[in-house]
């Protein structure tokens, strides 16, 4: 994170909004916090843990997992949530995780049209594009394109299944695992899973592509 | 709101998805303070996730499109914090207090983080037996309440297939307006993408929705 520095809305955001969101940001935090609301160190704690802790490292090792074993794989399509605590992967899951899973004839994506439900404890915080207006309106309906968009085109035949995540469940995509990756360390395959693709808009990484 | 601009899915004219290389966490300060500001106050009861999510729709239109995301956030929590009087508005012009605080039972403390970085439960005991069950066909309704609802415009008045029963939840379209939780069963609706978007559409598309029971209703086969 880098203060006054750039940022990524692309479209939307005008570069005086900077300053200005500065100011406002600080006199609401100024103003909560004399009034007892809450401990600015609380915020700082909260930031950390988003900016080191949670993030799509941990949704890459559940996907991994799923790949080197099969019983892990069954209990995570059963249940994410009861799935990803007992096998103690990561912190805490809260409830209604829900993995979807590719297959060779299926591609599965996941979108908020309403607003930008995500699945923060195993991704992190979602990308500025997920949150997008452009992400959000073309996801349900022209799904091709929007993965044509990220460099990915998919076979003409295989199904391609959207969900809007318009409640309280949380999806990650469990992604195929990648051919010649046979033996490979649940660490190294870890390597493989990029947060694209346990969101639906990409693919693991190829062995060739990591050291 | 229902038929407000937050209910994107199938407009046009947005333009492409523009993925951001090696995208940080927070893309300025203002940002993971905007975050942590809006997480705290929920985090002490000051308003639920719900009410939370009507107060983004709330932004008129220009400003809802016309801001970044965290940019929203800001602007909700301001007029959160007025309207529910945690503080004026002259407080947060001048930014310093002007008067006491509400009294509170929670403070958001340190303490409280690791609680926070788990998500809630919103499953209920439900009071009734689940409506449809899986393989059903089911319309959604045409509805359009001038309050808040998590039945987006592009599935409403379909018929879909009950895919999956998640449970009874926490009903958004009571909590938003202060009803109550009102749980209510959820299901995943699937529906084909022609259903949706006409005969021209990707015949390998196909699109769900979460789904809350009053939503929904019966269908012939």
């Amino acid at each position: 994170m880098t203060d006054g520095g750039d940022h990524g809305d692309h479209h939307e955001e005008h570069g005086s909004e900077l300053s200005e969101m500065q100011l406002r940001v600080r006199a609401l935090e100024t103003v909560l916090a004399e009034k007892g609301y809450l401990d600015p160190a609380a915020l700082d704690l909260m930031i950390e843990a988003y900016e080191t802790r949670i993030g799509p490292h941990n949704g890459a090792r559940v996907v991994a997992r799923a790949w080197i074993d099969a019983a892990f794989r069954s209990a995570l399509i059963e249940d994410a949530t009861k799935a990803v605590q007992s096998f103690g992967l990561i912190n805490r899951v809260g409830d209604h995780l829900i993995a979807v899973e590719n297959t060779p004839t299926l591609h599965n994506m996941i979108v908020c049209t309403l607003c930008s439900c995500y699945p923060w404890e195993v991704l992190g915080l979602p990308p500025v594009w997920y949150k997008s207006a452009p992400y959000r309106s073309r996801a349900v309906n022209d799904p091709r394109g929007v993965l044509a968009d990220f460099g990915l085109t998919l076979a003409p035949d295989t199904q391609i299944r959207v969900w809007d995540s318009t409640a309280e469940t949380r999806f990650i995509v469990l992604p195929m695992r990648p051919a010649g990756t046979d033996g490979w360390s649940e660490e190294k395959l870890a390597a493989l899973v990029t947060r694209d693709c346990m969101i639906g808009t990409g693919l693991p990484k190829q062995p060739n592509e990591v050291a | 709101m229902t038929d407000g601009i937050h209910d994107m899915g199938g407009m046009h004219g947005f333009g492409r998805v523009e993925p951001e290389a090696d995208e940080p966490a927070f893309h300025a300060e203002w940002e993971a303070r905007c975050l942590a500001l809006n997480r705290a106050m929920g985090a002490i009861g000051a308003w639920t996730i719900d009410e939370g999510r009507a107060g983004i729709e709330m932004l008129p239109p220009g400003i809802y499109l016309g801001s970044s995301y965290y940019g929203k956030w800001a602007r909700r929590l301001e007029n959160m914090v007025v309207a529910r009087g945690f503080a004026g508005a002259d407080e947060l012009a001048a930014g310093r207090v002007a008067r006491a605080g509400k009294p509170m039972q929670r403070k958001f403390t340190v303490a409280e983080v690791p609680r926070t970085l788990t998500r809630g439960s919103f499953f209920r005991k439900a009071t009734a037996p689940a409506r449809f069950t899986v393989g059903d066909r089911v319309r959604t309704r045409n509805i359009h309440p001038t309050t808040h609802t998590r039945l987006p415009r592009y599935a409403r008045g379909h018929v879909g297939v009950i895919e999956a029963i998640r449970g009874c939840h926490v009903f958004p379209d009571s909590v938003a307006i202060g009803a109550g939780e009102n749980p209510q069963w959820l299901y995943t609706v699937l529906f084909d993408g022609r259903t949706l978007w006409g005969d021209g559409t990707d015949p390998t598309l196909k699109v769900s929705i979460e789904a809350f029971e009053p939503y929904l209703e019966p269908t012939q086969p």
